[in-house]
C-alpha cells in the first residue's frame, strides 16, 4: 500500500511544513515571525482543506479512484497544520494568557468561528482510522460531512480577519464554492439534452 | 535575495535633499556624497551602510531611551498600501518610486499658500532627531529614530488664519510607481487630517528620514508625518498637499471602515478595534507582549488636548 506515490504525495503535504521549519533555523520569519508562523499555517490549513475537498470531484470528472486514495492523508494533513496554526496563537503570541484566550475566544468573531472549525475538525480526525469507518457506519458520513461547515468557517475566519484587502479569502471561498458545486448531482434537464449533433454546412458552398 | 535592476533615475539627475541640505560641505564630501547617490539610484535593498546620510541634526529631549527597533525592521515591514498590503510588499515594489524632485502644496485658510519644493519647504528648520515609540493599530510596535522637524513651525510659515481649525494632508497619486494603487483595496489618494491644537503640538512632526539617513521609499518618502501618540496609519506617507480647513477633513481609513478607524484614532488600551483587543502589543524583536500605554506613552504631553471628551465616542 505504501508504494512510491503514497511516499510523494506524503512528501507534498509535509514540505510546507519542513519550509517553515528552514525558515525558522535560518532566520527566514522577517521582523515579525509569530505573525508569519500563524498566517502561514492558516494558509496551508486552507490549502489543504480545499485540495481534500478536490478530491471527489477530482474522481468524479477523471473516473480515477487514486484520487480518494489520498484524501484521508490530505485531511489529515489540513488537521496537521490547524494543530499548528492554532497552537501558534495559544503559545507564542498569547503565551497562554488563559484570561486573554477565553475572552477573545467570547468576544472576537473571527477567532470564534476559527475556534469552532478547529474543534469540529477533531471528531473528524479521531475517527479517520478504518476501524472507526467501519464501527460508525452510516454516521461516519454525517459525521464527515461536517468538513463543509469547518471550511465555510474556515474562509468567514479569513475574510472577517483581513483589514481591507479581501481579495485573497474572497478567491478561497470562490473556489471553496466550485469544489462544492462540483459535488451536486448533475440536474435531469442536464441528462435530457439531446446530444450535440456534428457541425456541418456552415462552410460557403 | 537581491535583484539588480539598472537604475531608474540616472545619478546626475538627482538632487537630493541630502545634498542640498550640506551643499556647504559639498566640495569637501563630493566624492562619497557621489557614491551614497550612486547607490540610491539602483534598487538593491537598502541598508543602515547605504542608506544617504543626513547631516547636522539636533538631538531631542523628547526621545525615548528605550532600544531602537533595527533598521532592517524599521524598512522591511511596513504597512504602506500604495506598494501592497503585504509587511514586506513597501520594501519589495517601491524601487521604481522618485522621490526626487518633490514639492508640496500649502492650500486653504491660511495667508501664504503656495506650492513649494521640498528644499524651500524644509529649508528654514533645522533637523531633529526625535526616538519615538510607534504603536501600530494591528498590535504591534517599534521604536524608530526619525529624523524631521516639528509640524507646528512649518505650519507657522504659512500663517493659518483663525478659520484654520483643521490640516489636512494628501499623499502622492502616481498608480505607475505605486502598484498598490492599481487597485481600489483603500480609496486613492491617502487623506488624513489632523485638528489643529494636536498639528501643533512639539511632538508632532514631519519626517524626512530616519536612523540619520535620508528617509526610505517604503517608510514613505520624501516626507511623512509622525504623531506618536496616534496609531500608526495617522501619520500619512509621501505628502504633496497640505490644506488648512475649517471642517474636519475626510480620512481614508475611516472612509473604509468608519465602525474600526475613527478620526482621532489615539492609541487607546481601553478603546478595542472592534475585532480584536488593543490592549496589548507586541514590541517588534520581543517574544512576550507589552501592555498598551494610554496615548502611547505620552499621555502626559498630550492628555490635555483631550480633557472633557468622550474617548469612547471620539476614537
Amino acid at each position: 500500500m505504501r508504494d512510491r506515490l503514497w511516499y510523494g504525495v506524503f512528501l507534498c503535504g509535509l514540505a510546507p511544513f519542513l519550509w517553515l521549519v528552514f525558515l525558522v533555523v535560518s532566520d527566514g520569519l522577517g521582523a515579525n515571525p509569530i505573525e508569519r508562523i500563524t498566517h502561514f499555517t492558516g494558509d496551508w490549513q486552507l490549502n489543504l482543506l480545499l485540495t481534500t475537498l478536490a478530491m471527489t470531484p477530482l474522481r468524479r470528472l477523471t473516473r480515477k479512484n487514486v484520487f480518494i486514495r489520498f484524501r484521508r492523508m490530505l485531511g489529515l494533513f489540513a488537521f496537521f497544520y490547524v494543530c499548528l496554526h492554532f497552537s501558534t496563537w495559544l503559545v507564542l503570541d498569547q503565551f497562554f494568557d488563559w484570561d486573554d484566550i477565553v475572552r477573545d475566544i467570547a468576544k472576537r468573531p473571527f477567532i470564534t468561528v476559527g475556534f469552532t472549525a478547529f474543534l469540529l475538525l477533531i471528531p473528524m480526525a479521531v475517527t479517520s482510522t478504518k476501524k472507526m469507518v467501519q464501527r460508525l457506519g452510516p454516521y461516519w458520513r454525517k459525521l464527515h460531512s461536517c468538513i463543509y461547515v469547518i471550511g465555510t468557517l474556515g474562509i468567514i475566519h479569513y475574510l472577517w480577519l483581513v483589514k481591507a484587502d479581501k481579495l485573497v479569502p474572497i478567491i478561497y471561498g470562490s473556489i471553496f464554492v466550485l469544489l462544492l458545486v462540483l459535488r451536486l448531482p448533475v440536474p435531469q434537464w442536464l441528462k435530457d439534452l439531446p446530444p450535440l449533433l456534428p457541425q456541418t454546412g456552415n462552410q460557403p458552398g | 535575495m537581491l535583484i539588480k535592476r539598472p537604475p531608474d533615475i540616472k545619478p546626475s539627475e538627482i538632487t537630493s535633499l541630502s545634498l542640498y541640505l550640506r551643499r556647504r560641505e559639498f566640495l569637501k564630501d563630493s566624492a562619497l556624497a557621489g557614491l551614497a547617490i550612486a547607490g540610491l539610484g539602483a534598487s538593491a535593498p537598502i541598508t543602515a551602510a547605504t542608506a544617504e546620510k543626513l547631516v547636522n541634526i539636533r538631538k531631542s529631549p523628547l526621545s525615548t531611551n528605550e532600544e531602537l527597533t533595527p533598521f532592517e525592521a524599521v524598512t522591511n515591514y511596513n504597512n504602506f498600501y500604495e506598494f501592497g498590503t503585504d509587511k514586506e510588499d513597501p520594501a519589495a515594489n517601491s524601487g521604481k518610486f522618485k522621490p526626487h524632485p518633490w514639492s508640496v502644496q500649502v492650500a486653504g485658510q491660511c495667508a501664504k499658500p503656495g506650492t513649494y519644493n521640498l528644499e524651500d519647504f524644509i529649508k528654514p528648520h533645522a533637523l531633529e532627531e526625535r526616538i519615538y515609540r510607534l504603536r501600530c493599530v494591528e498590535a504591534w510596535s517599534m521604536v524608530i529614530p526619525w529624523v524631521g522637524i516639528p509640524l507646528a513651525d512649518v505650519l507657522k510659515r504659512f500663517e493659518p488664519t483663525g478659520n484654520a481649525k483643521y490640516v489636512a494632508f494628501t499623499t502622492v497619486m502616481r498608480p505607475n510607481e505605486m502598484p498598490g494603487q492599481r487597485r481600489a483595496v483603500l480609496e486613492w489618494p491617502y487623506v488624513e487630517g489632523l485638528r489643529m491644537d494636536e498639528a501643533m503640538h512639539p511632538l508632532t512632526i514631519l519626517a524626512v528620514g530616519l536612523y540619520g539617513a535620508v528617509l526610505p521609499n517604503q517608510n514613505g518618502a520624501p516626507l511623512r508625518l509622525v504623531v506618536p501618540w496616534k496609531y500608526g496609519f495617522k501619520g500619512i506617507k509621501s505628502i504633496v498637499k497640505i490644506e488648512f480647513t475649517e471642517n474636519q477633513p475626510p480620512t481614508t481609513w475611516n472612509i473604509s471602515n468608519g465602525q474600526e478607524y475613527g478620526f482621532y484614532s489615539n492609541v487607546n488600551p481601553e478603546v478595542d478595534h472592534p475585532r480584536w483587543s488593543q490592549g496589548k502589543e507586541r514590541r517588534i524583536g520581543e517574544f512576550l507582549k507589552r501592555k498598551t500605554l494610554m496615548f502611547n506613552g505620552y499621555a502626559d504631553q498630550v492628555a490635555s488636548l483631550y480633557t472633557g471628551m468622550d474617548l469612547q465616542k471620539f476614537y
